[in-house]
C-alpha cells in the first residue's frame, strides 16, 4: 500500500474559507493525496484499512503477542473453556487490583470419561503484562523471551483466555499464529495470480484480435467452472511426503492456478480502454517498444485500480485456503491457519461441548469483511474524476 | 430461436472437450499409476491378485500407452457406453456411485437456485423502492455479512444451534427411518425436511449477491424517463413498479445462473461434506483422500458439465424472455 497519510485538517473557521482553500488545495494535491482524500470519506473503508493493518501486525508479531508457542500443549487442560480475566479481587481484607485469572479443578465422569471444568476460587493465577515466557527471536534475530501477556509465574497453570482444543493447546496462541499463515497465503496467492493475470491480461488487452479472443475464452471458460472442486483436485495431487514449507507454496500456486482469470480480465478490460488514449499512440510513434509501452507507459496509470482489484482478491484466497485447511486438503498440521484450527470443529458433537473451536471462523470473517470494504473504498477512491 | 439455440450448442462443444480434458489432467495427476496403487493396496490385504485380471485392466485404461490413446479409451468409454472406469475405494463402477448421489446433488441446487429467486427478489425489489431506508441498510448489511461468512461455518453453527436446542443432529438427507426406504410420499417429505439447512446455507452467498444485482438493475431502470413519464401521466405506484421496470429488471435471474450455479456446485462438496448428505460432495472429497481418482474425475468433470448445461439452460430462457438477446444473434 502507498498511500499517504496526511495531518489532519485543522478545523476551518468558516465555510467559504473552507471551499476556496480546498479548491486551492485540490489544484495542486497530487494523485496519492487525491485518493487519499476520496478514501477518507468512506467510513467503513477506514475501519476496513484499521483493522486489516491491525491483522497484518498480529501476524508480524505474533511471537510477541501470543503467551504460548503454537505447539505448547497443557495434557491436563484438553478442551478447557475460555478463562475469565478479572481486574479486581474483593475480598475481606478491601481490594487488591492486578489481573488474574482463576485455575479449574477437573472431574472425569467415571462413566462417560467426559472431563468438567469448574472454576476453582482457590486458585488464583496472576496475570501481567511482559512476561517472560518460551523464549524467541522476533523477526529471526531479536531474541528475547518477553511476551505481551501470560501467567507471571511460568510455572503456573497456563492461562488460556480462548480455551484449549482437544490436545491442551491455547486456541487463543495458535489464533494468533495461523493469522499469519491466513493473512500471508491471501497476499502470497495474490501475488502469483497477479502475476499470470497482469500477463496474459495485459497481452489480450494490448494487442487485441485473435490473441485476445483465444485469451478471453480461456478466462470464460474457467470461470464458468465450479473452483473448488478444481482446487480440490489439484491440491490432492500435491504429495504428502512434501514439508510444510513446500507445501504451502504448492498450495498457493494451486490457488492462484485458477484465481488468475478474476485479474486478467480486469487489466484487459483497463488496457483495452488505454489503449486508445493519446499518450500511449505518442509513445508508439515515438518508436517505443511493446513491453516499455505496457509497463512504462500504461501500467503507472492503472496502478491505483490495480490495487484495489487484487485488495479485492485477496479475502476470496483467504476464503479458499480456509475451506481447503478445512477438507484437509490444503495446510496440514503442524502448520497453524485458521483452516487447519477449523478442522478441529468438525464433528457435532466436539463443537456442542466445545463451542469456542468455532472462534477461529470469527477471525475468517472479520478478514474478509475488512479486506473487502478497504477494497471497495479503494475501488471507489481509485478515480478521482469520477463525479 | 432456432438459429441461437444452434450456436449456443455449437459453443458447448469446445467447453465440454476442455472439461474432459481437465478433469483427465486431474486423474493423471498423482505420482504413479493407480493399478500399482491398486495391486499393493490388494496384497497389503492379503488378498490375491489375478494376473488375467490385471492385464484387462491395463489393456483396458491403455496403460502402457502413450497419454492421447489413455485419454481417448478414457473418453469414449464415457460417451458411447456411460462407462467412467472404476471405482478402487468403493470396488464398484464409477457410474453406479454417481446414480445414487448425482441425482440429490442435481435436486439440491435446483432447490438452492429457488430458494435464491424467492428469497432475493422481494428484499431487492424494497430495497430499491425504498432506498437508503432502514430496511435497505439491514438487507445490505446482511449481504456483506452473507458473503462472507464462509459457508460450512454457518453449517457448522446451524448445527450446533440444532443439537443444542433440538437435542438431534441435523446432518443427513434422511430420517434413520426413511434411510433404506422405497420411494414414498412420506420419504420425499422426511427429504424436503432435511434438505432445507443446506439449502439455506449454500443459497445465502448467492442470495447476498442477486440482491445487490437486483437493486441496483431496478435503481436504474426506475430513473428511466419512461418511468417519470408515465408518473407525471398519473399511473398509480404500484402499476409503474410491476408494469415494466420490474420485468426489465427481473433478467438479472437468469443472466447471474452461469456464475451462480459453479458457487453453487462448489458449496454443495464443502457444505455436504458437513451436513454428511449423500449428495457428490462427500463422495468427491473422501475419492481425493485416498486418491481413487477416476471417481474424483468424473465428479468434478460432471459438477463442470451441470454448470455448463445450466447456464445453456438460463441463456435460451433469457433469450427467450428477453428479445433483445435474442435478436442479437440474427
Amino acid at each position: 500500500m502507498t498511500l499517504q497519510l496526511s495531518p489532519p485538517d485543522p478545523s476551518p473557521p468558516t465555510r467559504t474559507a473552507t471551499a476556496v482553500r480546498d479548491e486551492a488545495a485540490l489544484a495542486v494535491a497530487s494523485q496519492r493525496r487525491l485518493l487519499w482524500w476520496r478514501f477518507r470519506r468512506h467510513r467503513l473503508a477506514m475501519l476496513g484499512l484499521v483493522v486489516t493493518v491491525l491483522l497484518y501486525l498480529t501476524a508480524a508479531f505474533a511471537e510477541f503477542l501470543a503467551p504460548y508457542p503454537a505447539g505448547y500443549l497443557d495434557a491436563e487442560y484438553t478442551f478447557a473453556p475460555p478463562q475469565r480475566l478479572h481486574v479486581v479481587q474483593t475480598g475481606p481484607d478491601g481490594w487488591d487490583w492486578g489481573l488474574y485469572t482463576y485455575g479449574y479443578t477437573v472431574r472425569q465422569d467415571p462413566e462417560t470419561f467426559a472431563l468438567t471444568y469448574e472454576v476453582d476460587p482457590q486458585q488464583r493465577i496472576p496475570v501481567g503484562l511482559f512476561v517472560r515466557g518460551e523464549p524467541y527471536r522476533l523477526f529471526g534475530f531479536i531474541e528475547t523471551d518477553r511476551h505481551l501477556f501470560g501467567p507471571i509465574d511460568p510455572d503456573a497453570p497456563p492461562v488460556y483466555l480462548l480455551g484449549a482444543d482437544r490436545l491442551g493447546r491455547d486456541l487463543l496462541s495458535r489464533l494468533i499464529y495461523g493469522t499469519r499463515v491466513s493473512m500471508s497465503i491471501g497476499l502470497v496467492g495474490v501475488a502469483v495470480a497477479f502475476l499470470l493475470g497482469i500477463l496474459l491480461g495485459g497481452v489480450s488487452g494490448y494487442f487485441g484480435g485473435r490473441v485476445d479472443t483465444l485469451i478471453q475464452r480461456l478466462v470464460e471458460f474457467f470461470t464458468s467452472l465450479p473452483t473448488l472442486p478444481l482446487w480440490m483436485g489439484l491440491a490432492a495431487a500435491i504429495p504428502r511426503d512434501w514439508g510444510p514449507l513446500t507445501r504451502y507454496f504448492a498450495i498457493t500456486v494451486v490457488l492462484a492456478m485458477i484465481a488468475w482469470t478474476a485479474l486478467a480480465r480486469e487489466v484487459r478490460g483497463r488496457f483495452l480502454a488505454l489503449r486508445t488514449e493519446d499518450f500511449v499512440t505518442a509513445a508508439r510513434l515515438d518508436g517505443a517498444g511493446h513491453s516499455r509501452i505496457i509497463f512504462g507507459h500504461m501500467l503507472p496509470s492503472v496502478t491505483s485500480h490495480l490495487i484495489a482489484t487484487v485488495t479485492l482478491a485477496v479475502p476470496a484466497m483467504i476464503l479458499a485456503e480456509t475451506a481447503l485447511s478445512f477438507l484437509g486438503l490444503g495446510l496440514q498440521a503442524p502448520v497453524v491457519s485458521w483452516g487447519v484450527l477449523l478442522q478441529d470443529a468438525q464433528a457435532i458433537r466436539v463443537i456442542a461441548s466445545a463451542p469456542w473451536l468455532l472462534i477461529p471462523g470469527l477471525a475468517v470473517v472479520v478478514a474478509v469483511l475488512a479486506l473487502n470494504f478497504l477494497g471497495d473504498g479503494l475501488r471507489d477512491a481509485a478515480d478521482p474524476y469520477r463525479r | 430461436m432456432l438459429r441461437f439455440v444452434g450456436r449456443r450448442l455449437l459453443y458447448m462443444v469446445p467447453t465440454l472437450f476442455l472439461i474432459s480434458v481437465v478433469s483427465f489432467a486431474i486423474i493423471q495427476l498423482p505420482p504413479g499409476d493407480f493399478l500399482t496403487t491398486y495391486v499393493a493396496n490388494l496384497q497389503a490385504q492379503g488378498e490375491f491378485v489375478d494376473r488375467g485380471q490385471l492385464a484387462a485392466l491395463e489393456a483396458r485404461y491403455g496403460l502402457n500407452e502413450p497419454i492421447y490413446v489413455q485419454y481417448w479409451k478414457w473418453i469414449s468409454g464415457i460417451i458411447f457406453h456411460l462407462d467412467f472406469g472404476r471405482s478402487f475405494e468403493w470396488n464398484l463402477p464409477v457410474s453406479t456411485l454417481l446414480a445414487q448421489t448425482l441425482p440429490f446433488t442435481v435436486v439440491l441446487s435446483l432447490l438452492t437456485i429457488v430458494f435464491i429467486w424467492v428469497v432475493s427478489v422481494p428484499i431487492g425489489v424494497y430495497s430499491a423502492v425504498r432506498q437508503y431506508s432502514v430496511g435497505d441498510y439491514v438487507a445490505t448489511t446482511l449481504g456483506f455479512l452473507g458473503l462472507a461468512i464462509p459457508n460450512f461455518l454457518l453449517a457448522l453453527v446451524l448445527m450446533w444451534i440444532a443439537f443444542s436446542v433440538f437435542g438431534h443432529s441435523p446432518g443427513g438427507l434422511f430420517s434413520p427411518e426413511f434411510r433404506d426406504a422405497a420411494w414414498s410420499l412420506p420419504r420425499v417429505w422426511d427429504l424436503l425436511t432435511h434438505l432445507w439447512i443446506p439449502v439455506v446455507v449454500i443459497g445465502t452467498a448467492g442470495t447476498a449477491g442477486l440482491i445487490r444485482i437486483l437493486r441496483a438493475n431496478l435503481l436504474d431502470e426506475l430513473r428511466k424517463p419512461y418511468v417519470v413519464a408515465a408518473r407525471a401521466r398519473g399511473v398509480p405506484e404500484r402499476r409503474l413498479l410491476i408494469r415494466y421496470p420490474l420485468r426489465v429488471a427481473m433478467n438479472p435471474l437468469f443472466s447471474t445462473v452461469g456464475w451462480i450455479l459453479p458457487s453453487l456446485i462448489s458449496a454443495d462438496v464443502i457444505v455436504s461434506s458437513v451436513l454428511s448428505l449423500q449428495t457428490t460432495g462427500p463422495l468427491l472429497l473422501g475419492a481425493l483422500l485416498s486418491q481413487d481418482m477416476y471417481l474424483a474425475g468424473s465428479i468434478i468433470m460432471l459438477g463442470a458439465v451441470l454448470t455448463v448445461v445450466g447456464t445453456l439452460l438460463s441463456d435460451l430462457a433469457l433469450a427467450w424472455l428477453d428479445p433483445r438477446v435474442r435478436l442479437q444473434y440474427r
